[in-house]
């Protein structure tokens, strides 16, 4: 756990880059802290190992007050991962994924063997362990810099925007394979972002910041959501907030129909048999995982991969009710395939069904 | 041309204590307690500059100053101030000594002091962050990533001593310098050449040497050639660059 109690940084010449900022940053959670350019928000960060030194106000790990600490030693203990990457440009990346370890004085053997270990963690082919940083690309890079701060399974880690630098698909791989591996360390993370987007995909608790270093709001991003503490934060949220907040509700109950399905390579003549009238018939592999949707009317000869539509998303049972709903909307028959964990049909489930169930939740309740 | 051939193919001038092997080694000799001493006072002192940002108005005046200093005339006044002070061959190799020294300084400062300025904010950043003191922050990340600039500094200081070493002769030393001086005073026109070939080949040779330290040195993942993507060195502009560049 991390608390910050009462803490500001005043710059010489009086402007305020964190003032009285209290939080606390519980133990295996992602808290995230979200704000303007000038909010503060990096400034509280690298104040948590002291890389910058708060004016007042004390921060707490685990009970420590990290002032009476050795700078150097609280470091050692703290993973740290910043936008830039900042990797050492001279080293190999199994070099660089060894630094702290080394500095921990591991023997180079078990240094660079847990290295080793963490490259395939984050999704590293081993053989990239040999290059250098400049041989990578930005994505990867980032990678090694998530690597290497984990490298001495410090219980704490820090960063600072560390996906912000990368294009928005690989930004979204890194989010997704980031919350993969924090379910599996549940590590206590600090994690500063500019994008309330991917602040309410990964913070378990959201501090909105304010420029000047004021904490407008803490709360679950489904609180957040549903709940903004004032204009700022709603603004700050941005449009579609009651669709986005639907993503943190479990979807209950729903109606599920049984869907009539086709194989993949049948004859089209099965497939409007199956459809019984209705213009779209779902297709399915032998696992019964869903495919698409085929329209038997306008095709002739075997149901072909080539002739699905696949603009319907497919929920996940259980799954959100953003999920759901989406599913059901996205559907060119209007019905949403929902599937099991394993990925194989249940049912389909119409959009007013949803709505229903959406509708069913007590007044208010932010999730 | 012919001249020059006459002089560099008499074996009489490859033999005996004034021949050109033994003032190849002389030559040497003074570039190299010269670049030894100026690397011993140029590279620290860069490294703590670009560490510490503290003190850069000084190198870059002292930069473009040392350059716009007369060597010969220096090397005549310390001749004067130091040479009654001291005794012998002793009392005009210290001055040259002292006088390449200063040429010398300049380039391996600014390369360092480059070097170090310009390694990735981040990269340092990084170093911090994971807990490295200073000095290990130094050690392990500024100076390696700052070892492509060093080593043109060295390289360039060492172009300009092994080239202007001659002038120790004008003071009634050794080294290739004695060819000119004395070629010149015989009106020996083809030792003046084959002393100034000489130098020249030396000078390249000595740079060669240096390139192939350099490779070994330098880790391969800072050389440009490899840098695929987008090359995260921030590349050192200005001054200090450019007088690098100049002396090069």
């Amino acid at each position: 756990m991390i608390s910050f109690t009462d803490v500001t940084k005043v710059y010489p010449g009086g402007t305020t880059a964190v003032g009285g900022l209290s939080l606390v940053a519980p133990t295996g959670k992602i808290t995230v802290l979200v704000g303007p350019s000038g909010c503060g928000k990096t400034t509280s960060l690298r104040m948590i190992n002291r890389m910058i030194e708060p004016t007042s106000g004390t921060i707490e790990i685990d009970g420590r007050d990290t002032a009476t600490l050795d700078p150097n030693e609280l470091r050692r203990g703290i993973g740290y991962v910043i936008q830039s990457g900042g990797l050492f440009p001279h080293r190999t990346i199994l070099d660089n994924v060894a630094t702290v370890p080394l500095l921990l004085g591991w023997s180079r053997t078990r240094s660079r063997q847990v290295a080793a270990e963490l490259l395939e963690r984050v999704g590293l082919a081993p053989e990239l362990g040999k290059r250098y940083p400049n041989q990578l690309s930005g994505g990867q890079q980032q990678r090694v810099g998530v690597a290497r701060a984990l490298a001495a399974d410090p219980p704490v880690m820090l960063m600072d925007e560390p996906f912000s630098a990368v294009d928005p698909v690989v930004r979204e791989q890194l989010q997704d394979e980031f919350l993969r591996l924090q379910a599996e360390l549940g590590k206590t993370i600090v994690f500063v972002t500019h994008d309330i987007d991917e602040a309410i995909k990964l913070g378990d608790q959201v501090a909105v910041l304010r420029v000047g270093g004021v904490l407008v709001q803490l709360a679950s991003p489904a609180k957040l959501l549903a709940d903004p503490h004032d204009d700022f934060v709603a603004d700050f949220l941005g449009r579609d907030r009651g669709y986005r907040g639907l993503a943190f509700a479990a979807a209950p109950e729903l109606p599920l129909r049984d869907e009539p399905v086709v194989l993949l390579g049948s004859p089209v003549a099965d497939g409007a048999r199956i459809a019984a009238g209705d213009r779209w018939v779902l297709v399915v592999d032998e696992a019964r995982s869903p495919l698409g949707w085929a329209e038997p009317e306008v095709l002739t000869g075997v149901i072909d991969r080539h002739h699905l539509h696949r603009g319907g998303t497919v929920a996940r049972l259980g799954g959100s009710l953003r999920a759901a709903l989406d599913a059901a909307l996205s559907s060119p028959s209007r019905r949403g395939v929902l599937v099991d964990d394993d990925g194989s049909l249940v049912g389909t489930v119409r959009a007013q069904d949803v709505l229903a169930a959406i509708e069913r939740r007590p007044e208010g309740a932010p999730a | 041309m012919n001249l020059l051939w006459d002089w560099l193919s008499d074996p009489a001038n490859w033999d005996g204590p004034y021949g050109i092997p033994v003032r190849v080694v002389e030559h040497l000799g003074y570039s190299a307690v010269t670049l030894v001493l100026a690397a011993l006072i140029g590279i620290p002192l860069g490294l703590w500059i670009g560490h510490t940002g503290r003190g850069r108005v000084l190198v870059v005046n002292l930069v473009n100053g040392m350059r716009s200093v007369p060597t010969l005339g220096l090397l005549f006044v310390a001749v004067l101030v130091v040479g009654p002070l001291l005794g012998g061959d002793i009392a005009f190799l210290v001055p040259s000594i002292f006088v390449l020294v200063v040429l010398a300084v300049p380039p391996i400062l600014a390369g360092a002091y480059a070097g170090v300025e310009g390694v990735d904010p981040g990269a340092r950043d990084a170093a911090r962050g994971m807990g490295m003191r200073p000095a290990e922050v130094l050690v392990r990340v500024e100076v390696p990533c700052a070892m492509p600039l060093i080593f043109s500094g060295l390289r360039s200081a060492a172009l300009q001593v092994v080239a202007t070493a001659t002038l120790a002769a004008s003071v009634s030393l050794g080294g290739l310098g004695r060819f000119l001086i004395d070629g010149q005073a015989y009106r020996d026109y083809g030792q003046m050449a084959g002393g100034a070939l000489l130098v020249a080949a030396l000078a390249m040779l000595v740079d060669l040497v240096f390139a192939g330290v350099q490779r070994l040195v330098v880790s391969p993942g800072l050389s440009p050639v490899r840098a695929t993507r987008r090359d995260r060195r921030r590349q050192p502009t200005g001054v200090l660059d450019a007088a690098v560049a100049h002396q090069t």
